[in-house]
């Protein structure tokens, strides 16, 4: 240890002061959903659980919820797949144009997302394509497709396809092998993966404003009410159900990952 | 009567069998197989829309009806650099990168250093999933969470009326914070793992020659973590660039984001070329990294 105590220490107070920045808005909005005042003045006088069931009786909100659960899954779903088959295919051959899959697989959550969005959405227009939940979908998928990718990726390099090799040569054909013996070793990968997928897709709106048409998905209707003044409690507590739906699938990735700290770096590229 | 021998044919393959041979003896087409879906979503889906989008900044706009006309002209490109408007929108919107950029370096090399120097394995551990965790929380909710402190009634102030102090939120220094807060993970985590990659010996080698902490970190540690604080700043840098929901939310400035936002719906061939500013930004930006190896350190 060359860092002497000093050092040690103002880096410790350092690491801490970082850790309050990043938190401290995080609790601040999870506060403000108790808040029973409609002005959101600090600090909060009097707290409240009223919001919650306002929330839950709200037909816009109940919509935006259940547009973005069948967004989510939907991306979620096309990403695994996809993901999939391009980690298999770069892992188990050799071919030219190889390293330009990653960057191909990367590239839309890379490029800013108004880019994507616009992207999209003029295509959708001018192919003459309409606004749904279709048009939503496909575009979480796309940038949705690398979490899947890195995380199938980084597991298929650590397993060796030998065990393939050797599960055709005791008889096995490619379905059964895929079955009893790639796909066992995949398993947390792909999980950690389609979660990872979820989250992405769940809390997305920069994309998803251009694909979505009038239609709302819960982040969009939050964009759409917070600077409305009287739906700022309500706004509140959807902000704060997005958030903690965001954070327990990255919780269980991180878990199921856990061997393997860092190991949901590869995301570092979300935005 | 005679009986004839009864031979046992040879059993029969099933089906599966025969395709798996099949596609054993013909990798190419299994990776034919296996890469059409995918790379035909990406390509389709993906490098034609952005074609289709490049198309677009060159179409016009009928005056009268606002409808996009498919004819081709540059004049969008020439308004985006002869109209000063676009101009200065897009240096505030680079020079705000920039200031997020350095801002997010400064914050983030304390903790980066901490977690991979002088922290346990155990609390480095729990830092990263600590770090990890905020940077998938929604960012629109973080946004908006940052509006409410920066309101004149919000947190901030009322931590710093006790001074006598009131500090305007919704202003360009107000978004500036925002940015810094919403990218700095991205900017902590190369760093660590730049940090972590460079060996003690190196810094011990330091210490024994007589280079006293400042200067070790300053001729040892910050040149070989360098390209991990480029790693980095492709994110900050790309992020801000792009951003049009903070601005919108923070304040009533101009950025590219904005611009190209409020303009998609009446003028989509001038929010089309307008992409092309950050696109080239960052491309000449990646080529800088790269030098600077930066993609090493990613």
């Amino acid at each position: 240890m060359v860092e002497s105590r000093l050092t040690r220490t103002l880096l410790r107070l350092g690491a801490a002061a970082t850790l309050v920045f990043i938190y401290l808005p995080l609790v601040v909005i999870a506060l403000y959903a108790f808040n029973a005042s409609v002005t959101q003045s600090w600090p909060i006088d009097e707290y409240t659980t009223k919001w919650f069931s306002t929330a839950y009786h709200d037909e816009g909100v109940r919509q935006a919820l259940w547009l973005s659960v069948r967004a989510a899954l939907g991306a979620t779903a096309v990403a695994l797949v996809l993901g999939t088959l391009a980690s298999l295919a770069v892992s188990r051959f050799d071919f030219f144009g190889r390293d330009a899959i990653s960057l191909v697989v990367i590239l839309p959550l890379a490029l800013p997302g108004i880019i994507s969005g616009l992207a999209l959405r003029t295509t959708y227009t001018t192919v003459g394509i309409d606004f749904g939940l279709l048009t939503i979908i496909i575009g979480h998928a796309t940038f949705c497709i690398v979490v899947v990718y890195n995380n199938s990726l980084a597991r298929l390099r650590r397993v060796s396809g030998s065990l393939e090799q050797a599960s055709y040569d005791l008889g096995a054909d490619a379905w059964q092998t895929f079955r009893y013996v790639t796909f066992p070793q995949m398993r947390t990968a792909l999980l950690a993966g389609g979660l990872l997928a979820f989250a992405l897709s769940w809390d997305e709106v920069v994309v998803t404003i251009f694909t979505a048409g009038a239609q709302q998905t819960l982040p969009i209707w939050i964009f759409a009410n917070l600077f409305r003044p009287i739906e700022q409690p309500v706004v509140n507590v959807v902000a704060l159900f997005v958030i903690v739906l965001s954070l327990i699938p990255v919780w269980i990735a991180q878990k199921v990952t856990a061997e393997r700290p860092g190991a949901v770096r590869g995301a570092a590229t979300r935005r | 009567m005679t009986s004839v021998p009864y031979e046992q044919p040879p059993p029969r393959e099933g089906l599966g069998r025969r395709l798996s041979r099949y596609f054993y003896r013909h990798p190419r087409l299994s990776l034919a197989l296996l890469l059409a879906v995918p790379l035909g979503w990406l390509v389709v889906a993906y490098l034609g829309s952005l074609f289709v989008l490049l198309l677009a900044s060159v179409w016009t706009t009928d005056p009268f009806t606002s409808e996009v006309v498919h004819t081709y002209t540059f004049d969008n490109f020439r308004r985006i650099f002869d109209e000063p408007v676009y101009r200065d929108v897009a240096w505030r919107t680079i020079r705000m990168a920039g200031l997020v950029t350095i801002a997010d370096a400064v914050l983030a090399f304390p903790i980066a250093y901490y977690m991979a120097r002088v922290a346990t394995p155990r609390a480095r551990n729990i830092l990263v999933v600590a770090v990890l965790m905020p940077l998938w929380a929604s960012y629109l909710v973080k946004a908006y969470a940052w509006r409410t402190i920066l309101s004149g009634a919000g947190v901030l102030n009322w931590a710093l009326d006790p001074f006598g102090v009131s500090f305007d939120g919704y202003s360009t220094t107000g978004l500036w914070l925002v940015f810094t807060y919403l990218w700095l993970p991205f900017m902590i985590l190369p760093i660590y793992a730049g940090l972590e990659r460079i060996p003690s010996s190196l810094l011990e080698a330091s210490a024994d020659l007589g280079g006293k902490s400042l200067r070790t970190f300053w001729r040892v540690t910050l040149p070989l973590a360098f390209p991990a604080v480029v790693a980095g700043s492709i994110f900050t840098f790309s992020l801000t660039l792009g951003d049009y929901i903070a601005p919108k939310l923070i304040t009533s400035q101009q950025f590219i984001g904005t611009v190209i936002y409020d303009n998609h719906g009446t003028n989509l061939p001038v929010a089309a070329a307008f992409t092309l500013v950050p696109i080239v930004v960052m491309v000449v930006y990646l080529l800088v990294a790269r030098r600077l190896h930066a993609f090493e350190a990613l």
